[in-house]
């Protein structure tokens, strides 16, 4: 049954309208030609990082398991994806528009062949718990990475890094944000789906979610899979924007520089990656330009800094007063007036509709209601004793 | 004669990773945390070396001094970053360790700059028997690491706050209940870390002697590596497992064809271990309860 107009949740569509909204303005200004190539280079690196850490976002915010090894999925994507686009495009350099061709097609491979190696790295790995989980990822990412590394100059260019064709770079970043869309939409609508609640539940309580007849590995192998495509795409579209692939820029930091976004944004907000993501990559470039040689440190410094403060202050037991006392929500409802709403009672975290869980107390004391004849209060009084 | 040699070399390695596991695993079965930034305080430890040198000269003096600030800095750590967050997920945890990581390598990398330093520690020459060629630095690691081992197993099993502490990691409610202070077990593990931390730096100096900012960043993850495949928060495993990564680590580098790929290699043993025993070689399993 198709809902009313009026009916759809148009909170959950707001951040598509904004990458769409910033997909066409910028696109528009780059087509028309009126973007300087700092921006546009900005740009692609900011929906790389939002695409990382969406992806990311699934495994740590909804699964609630720890993955230290994104970069290494994204390293796989990155590389094979920049291979397969530095043979075809050769190929196809006579047919029409065999640039895009091979860039799809780069994409597709980049993404496939990094969900396999989720696949493959997901089987074992995902028996294993909490820590053990993210040493198992982490020895992943430098596995593939070292490998990288050490291969021949005629196959992925070992240490000089693998030099991968150029493509438009008017239109590189509409096809980046494109696929931030994509992976939006894929992730989004995951997460409020049936399968959904099943991964959030996997994350409340695992054990409780498995006595409910929930497939625990199933789902956890499937999110882990699709993570880790979209984090191969990102690499195609890094191999794309860089030009050369270096193995050293997938290290661990790396993997834990997406995560850094990730647990900034807020776990389990897709919106807060989002925001985390560009705002950190933008940061980060405009500070590049900005602090050179040993200073670029005092950025990092910073970084560090504002990551315990956050971390500490969102989690310690002892803040958790204060923290409600003194939250953004508060801040905000202050200045707005919410109409009531039956289904979020003491404003709980419950994101679906669903029915009122607690009935008014005047309502109650104003329902009528009728002994039944079967039921006489002083019988009832005598037989407890 | 020459395997000799590289058993002997891996021993060595094997033992600093050793060292550095041993203080991933004490603070792991205490505190249930995964110290992210024990890494880091090696190389505090290996700038605190570089700065007595320079200044005094007297390498045993260096290793006091390094050992008496990585063991403040421990506790401080603790006390700051870590204190508040007890009762937090661990994964909150986690990620603050991670941000101290980086923390303590960009303030070493304001005050030291990011070029490598050069410290020698001392030359100790080579023991020559026969055909073998040992360098002492390969003795003294592999002596030193070896007293190390045998003072801490015999502190943990004699003393009064040893025990307290294999308490305080087998049921943390219940070792609070039988008197025990476990805030100031927890400082003790940390502070007994961040020294063992400082012992490693020395000895990873005395192989090579360039120092920078991340000394202690890829034998901090090895050595975790080597606590979880000895079975994180098992102190025997810790020594097996580091051991076992050193050996593996100074043979692989010694065949050309598989030398490129000896990291690769020695987080393949890792995974290879864990398929087959989750938790770790020495590791126990335990049952998850409702």
């Amino acid at each position: 049954m198709a809902k009313a107009f009026s009916e759809i949740k148009w909170k959950y569509y707001l951040n598509y309208v904004a990458v769409a909204i910033v997909t066409v303005v910028f696109g528009g200004l780059s087509i028309a030609g009126a973007l300087p190539s700092s921006t546009i280079y900005l740009l692609e690196k900011i929906a790389i990082s939002i695409t990382l850490a969406v992806s990311l976002s699934m495994v740590v915010g909804f699964l609630g398991e720890l993955s230290l090894g994104h970069a290494g999925f994204m390293c796989v994507g990155a590389y094979l994806g920049g291979k397969v686009s530095a043979v075809l495009e050769p190929m196809l350099a006579r047919t029409p528009a065999g640039k895009e061709i091979a860039l799809i097609v780069s994409l597709i491979v980049g993404g496939l062949v990094a969900a396999v190696f989720g696949i493959i790295i997901g089987l074992p790995a995902l028996r294993l718990k909490g820590d053990y989980l993210a040493i198992v990822t982490l020895a992943f990412g430098e596995i593939v990475r070292s490998i990288f590394m050490n291969t021949s100059a005629d196959s992925f260019g070992g240490a000089l890094g693998l030099e991968t064709p150029r493509f438009d770079k008017k239109y590189l970043f509409i096809i980046a944000f494109v696929l931030v869309f994509v992976c939006l939409a894929v992730t989004q609508n995951l997460i409020r789906s049936k399968h959904g609640r099943a991964i959030t539940a996997i994350r409340d309580n695992e054990i409780a979610a498995k006595a409910t007849g929930i497939n625990v590995t199933k789902y956890k192998l499937a999110v882990f899979t699709i993570s880790s495509l979209f984090a191969g795409i990102a690499g195609v579209l890094y191999s794309y924007s860089n030009y050369t692939v270096q193995s050293s820029k997938f290290s661990y930091n790396y993997s834990i520089e997406i995560l850094v976004m990730v647990v900034l944004g807020g776990m389990g907000s897709i919106n807060g990656s989002i925001i985390a993501a560009a705002l950190i990559t933008f940061l980060d470039i405009k500070l590049q330009t900005v602090l050179t040689g040993d200073l670029a440190v005092l950025q990092d410094l910073v970084y560090a800094a504002v990551l315990i403060v956050i971390v500490i202050y969102n989690n310690a037991p002892g803040l958790k007063t204060f923290r409600e006392k003194y939250n953004l929500k508060n801040f905000i409802a202050k200045f707005k007036k919410t109409k009531h709403d039956p289904a979020r009672v003491h404003d709980d975290e419950a994101k679906w509709d669903r029915v009122p869980t607690k009935i008014k107390m005047d309502e109650l004391l104003s329902m009528d209601i009728q002994p039944s004849s079967a039921y006489t209060p002083d019988k009832a009084s005598k037989e407890d004793k | 004669m020459e395997f000799i040699e590289t058993l002997l070399n891996g021993l060595s390695i094997g033992s600093t990773y050793a060292i550095i596991a041993l203080g991933y695993t004490m603070v792991y079965g205490i505190a249930k945390m995964l110290n992210f930034a024990h890494g880091d305080v090696i190389m505090v430890g290996g700038y605190m070396i570089f700065l007595s040198l320079t200044s005094v000269g007297n390498p045993i003096l260096g290793l006091l001094a390094a050992v008496l600030f990585c063991v403040l800095l421990g506790i401080s750590i603790e006390k700051v970053a870590y204190k508040p967050l007890r009762g937090a997920s661990p994964l909150a945890v986690l990620i603050t360790a991670i941000g101290v990581s980086y923390l303590l390598q960009s303030t070493a990398q304001i005050i030291f700059g990011s070029a490598p330093k050069m410290v020698v520690v001392a030359d100790f020459g080579n023991l020559t028997v026969g055909e073998l060629t040992i360098p002492y630095y390969m003795l003294i690691t592999l002596g030193c690491s070896v007293v190390i081992m045998l003072a801490l197993s015999l502190f943990v099993k004699y003393t009064r706050t040893g025990r307290a502490m294999i308490a305080v990691s087998e049921d943390k409610g219940a070792a609070q209940l039988m008197g025990i202070n476990v805030n100031a077990i927890i400082t003790i593990t940390f502070a007994i870390g961040s020294g063992l931390a400082a012992f490693a730096g020395f000895f990873m100096l005395m192989k090579s002697p360039s120092l920078s900012n991340t000394l202690g960043a890829m034998p901090g993850i090895k050595a975790f590596t080597a606590a979880v495949i000895g079975g994180i928060g098992s102190i025997p495993g810790a020594m097996v497992g580091g051991i076992l990564m050193g050996v593996v680590e100074a043979i692989s580098l010694t065949i050309p064809a598989i030398a490129p790929y000896t990291d690769a290699i020695e987080f393949l043993v890792l995974i290879v271990i864990l398929l087959f025993r989750p938790s770790g070689i020495l590791g126990k399993v335990r049952r998850e309860k409702v």
